[in-house]
């Protein structure tokens, strides 16, 4: 057993360091610097300067345009990424609807979305959730019939879409057939936003912000070379796109970079004579998240050292979305309580807080969401308990 | 990075577990726990010529020249069935110190008995005031001629009821300095008492012991307390792969009665509040895993001392945690058979205290680790 690095993926690690520092333009940099939350121009503008460099999609195969990195590089160069505070690329193609193209989608469709994926000139989301289908995503009512005409005429809604109102296209679990068991009547379409009867209407998030919408159709004609997989074969595909969308969550480098930044937020925040980072209270429990967070990268890397030599991800990784989740909300409560009054602070002009303490608040109400999406974390301990700790159903 | 065993290590960790398995299950922990000594001397030794109680010493003293990965491999599978040998005590504790502190001449006169399994060696580092704190030593050390006196109290010596060699750490005129002991010396009080995994430790005194000047171990002061910061960050990562053997023999436990208990005409294992409380024990078992490999191999690959105190903390809280709620939910979700002194679970979970308390408790830990340089790298204030 060894924790070292060879020094092969200490130079890589370096040199992605090195790039992304110089790389990034320097308003996106300046927002980095404090956590700054950015907005789509900037993701995008973030997405075409790794599309230039090579590095979009690492963890695709190298001839639809990854990286051909072994795994260890895929981990060092998302670890950098996040550690760095560069904007999170949109995962809606990258890292879901472009993986399962990869795998399930015809040429034709491999052909005419991937590039487009990789360069940022269309962009995604993903219609999953309904109304009365959340956690039973099977239970979705959103159907598409066949017209008889090459097409599928789609009538429904879907929610809590993020990023619709930026989408080009939009990746929807619809209903062909409610005949039979509620999963065997999905299909998994992909539907142009432009396509006439789509409608968007933008929420606002309790972060304030925009991110996520209501989506409806309403007779949206698709053409029949838009069906990914076998008709009525979509929850597959959809189980498949969920184990990768779980993956991303661990964030292991956002909690670090946050368990950082409420260190020196509380290196400068005094109390009664002294910085609040030397009351023993307060540093001990910023010392218990940050055990916490050691013991969740660990996993991380017995995880990745186990992909690394092909092996199936091990009990170890389904922790990591309930963790890891769990880590950067409590990052986040803290940061809060470090910051006192300064946490009251709701997007006021610059100089009211530091600039490092004014997207906290925001923040800390929008991290709610990662025990939620991807499968809430109530569902991911019922799969856990099912699938590895083969306890009894009812 | 590589978290893979060698055939060796693999080799080692299924001998062991076929022995807690075959040779040493909870049973003769039971029928241990009430003799007088808690152990057997006789599986002491065929520990010793099996190669295990030598494993982090070198070959040069009979041992088996492994590291800290290795021991902690043996001590999880031990733990399964809670082998009641002091290996913790006697073959991690006080033989790394004797590794840390003495000189070459030293390490064979002490370390090759204890390998062979002809030995046990005790670690008297603990006084009544002094906490978790290996520096806060009272006990003092005199010269007498050529030769030491010494005086104080030690408490909870590990397996001290049985030990045949004593290592005492006393404070000399130029520090501390750690003394080896013989069990029939003048002036040494030995009262067993039991800790409450129905393991035995001893109350020391010592009343003006002579013992030779051959028998300080190296040079007091720093290299003394480096040996025993040593000696107790490797017990400490010890107690870690022990604590994941225990959380994993309660989990699979606890998840079996699940499986087979029923309650309002269903296994219990069917209600949603139980099993999430189950997926917790099992993420927290994982968890004290990661932490404890992590333990492990700082103990082992020449890290600074900061880095291993880093891990080492690190898993030490994180057993506390985890280790503490996964044997806590154990028990609770046994119901009332979990109470009873016949149901093995409640070993299990007094052990588990014991893992957590000995080296350092969790405040402690959290402590230290806060107070590490790593803690406050990069905040410019
Ligand atoms: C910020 C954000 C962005 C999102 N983006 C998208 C997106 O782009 N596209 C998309 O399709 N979806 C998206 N979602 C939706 C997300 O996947 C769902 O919110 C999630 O699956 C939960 O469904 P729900 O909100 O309907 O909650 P419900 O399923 O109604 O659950 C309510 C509560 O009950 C619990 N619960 C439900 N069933 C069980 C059960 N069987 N056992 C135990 N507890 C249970 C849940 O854990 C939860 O705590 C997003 C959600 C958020 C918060
Ligand atoms: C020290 C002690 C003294 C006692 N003294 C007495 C006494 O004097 N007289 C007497 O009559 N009894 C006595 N009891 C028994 C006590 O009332 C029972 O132990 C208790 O009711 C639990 O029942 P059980 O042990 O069979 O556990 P079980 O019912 O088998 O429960 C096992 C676990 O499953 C959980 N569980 C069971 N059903 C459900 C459910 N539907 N939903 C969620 N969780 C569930 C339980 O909470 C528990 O964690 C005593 C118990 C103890 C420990």
């Amino acid at each position: 057993m060894d924790l070292s690095f060879t020094r092969e993926h200490i130079a890589f690690r370096d040199e992605v360091r090195a790039w992304i520092q110089q790389a990034m333009p320097p308003a996106i940099r300046a927002k980095a610097a404090v956590g700054a939350s950015f907005d789509m121009d900037e993701v995008m503008q973030w997405h075409r300067i790794l599309y230039e460099k090579g590095w979009v999609a690492p963890h695709w195969p190298k001839e639809y345009g990854g990286t051909g990195w072994d795994a260890t590089r895929r981990f060092l160069f998302r670890e950098e990424l996040e550690m760095s505070g560069a904007p999170n690329l949109s995962p809606f193609g990258l890292s879901m609807v472009g993986p399962l193209l990869i795998q399930f989608g015809s040429d034709a469709q491999k052909a005419r979305f991937l590039p487009k994926i990789l360069s940022g000139e269309e962009v995604w989301c993903q219609g999953y959730s309904e109304p009365n289908a959340g956690s039973d995503l099977a239970s979705l009512q959103c159907r598409a019939d066949d017209d008889g005409a090459g097409h599928f005429v789609v009538n429904g809604q879907k929610t809590w879409t993020t990023y619709a109102q930026y989408a080009d296209w939009i990746f929807c679990l619809v209903r062909t057939d409610s005949s039979g068991k509620k999963q065997e009547g999905i299909s998994f379409l992909l539907i142009d936003m432009k396509s006439p009867g789509v409608e968007v209407r933008p929420m606002l998030t309790i972060a304030g912000t925009p991110a996520f919408c209501e989506t409806f159709f309403d007779n949206v004609v698709v053409p029949k070379e838009n069906l990914v997989g076998p008709l009525h074969g979509g929850w597959t595909l959809a189980k498949a796109l969920l184990g990768h969308e779980r993956t991303l969550i661990a964030a292991v480098g956002d909690s670090r970079r946050m368990i950082r930044k409420v260190k020196r937020i509380a290196a400068r925040t005094m109390a009664g004579g002294r910085r609040l980072l030397d009351d023993p209270g307060y540093r001990a429990r910023i010392a218990r998240l940050e055990v916490k967070l050691r013991g969740l990268q660990m996993a991380n890397y017995r995880a990745l050292a186990g992909a690394q030599l092909g092996r199936a991800p091990g009990p170890e990784s389904s922790i990591l979305k309930i963790r890891g989740s769990e880590i950067l909300q409590e990052a986040y409560v803290l940061a809060m309580e470090v910051m006192g009054h300064n946490s009251l602070s709701w997007f006021n002009e610059p100089g009211v807080v530091s600039d490092e303490e004014q997207p906290v608040a925001p923040g800390f109400n929008y991290a709610r969401a990662t025990t939620i999406y991807g499968g809430t974390n109530e569902i991911q301990r019922n799969v856990i308990a099912k699938l590895i700790l083969g306890l009894p159903t009812r | 990075m590589n978290f893979d065993l060698t055939d060796d290590q693999k080799m080692l960790r299924d001998t062991a577990a076929a022995f807690a398995k075959k040779e040493s299950p909870v049973a003769r922990k039971r029928k241990m726990m009430a003799s007088e000594a808690g152990f057997d001397r006789d599986v002491w030794r065929q520990m010793g010529e099996l190669g295990w109680l030598g494993i982090l010493f070198p070959e040069a003293v009979g041992g088996y020249g492994g590291t800290m990965v290795d021991a902690a491999l043996v001590l999880e599978q031990f733990a399964a069935t809670l082998v009641p040998e002091p290996y913790l005590a006697s073959a991690v504790l006080a033989g790394t110190a004797v590794l840390a502190a003495g000189d070459a001449e030293q390490q064979r006169r002490w370390l090759e008995p204890l390998c062979a399994g002809d030995s046990v060696v005790a670690l008297a580092w603990a006084e009544r005031d002094g906490r978790f704190d290996p520096t806060a030593v009272t006990t003092v050390a005199e010269r007498a001629g050529g030769d030491w006196t010494l005086a104080g109290q030690k408490v909870w010596v590990l397996a001290g009821h049985a030990a045949d060699v004593l290592i005492v750490s006393a404070r000399c005129p130029d520090g501390i300095a750690l003394f080896s002991v013989d069990r029939g010396a003048d002036g040494l009080t030995v009262r067993p008492v039991q800790t409450m995994d129905g393991n035995r430790a001893a109350m020391v005194r010592l009343d003006g012991v002579r013992v030779a000047d051959d028998r300080r171990l190296g040079d007091p002061g720093e290299a003394a307390e480096r040996a025993l910061a040593t000696a107790l960050d490797w017990a400490a990562a010890g107690a870690c792969a022990e604590g994941v053997g225990v959380c994993q023999a309660v989990l699979d436990m606890t998840v079996d009665y699940l499986k087979t208990r029923e309650q309002f005409g269903v296994k219990i294992g069917a209600f949603q509040a139980l099993q999430h409380r189950a997926v917790d024990m099992f993420i927290e078992t994982e968890l004290c895993r990661s932490h404890a490999i992590e333990a492990a191999i700082r103990c082992s690959d020449g890290s600074d001392p900061d880095v291993r105190a880093g891990a080492v903390s690190a898993a030490k809280v994180q057993l506390a945690t985890g280790g503490k709620f996964v044997s806590q939910q154990g028990i609770q979700l046994h119901g009332g058979i979990a109470i009873t002194e016949e149901h093995d679970i409640g070993l299990y979970f007094k052990r588990m205290h014991v893992l957590n308390t000995l080296f350092g408790d969790e405040e402690h830990h959290v402590a230290r680790f806060a107070a590490l340089p790593s803690f406050v790298e990069g905040i410019e204030a």
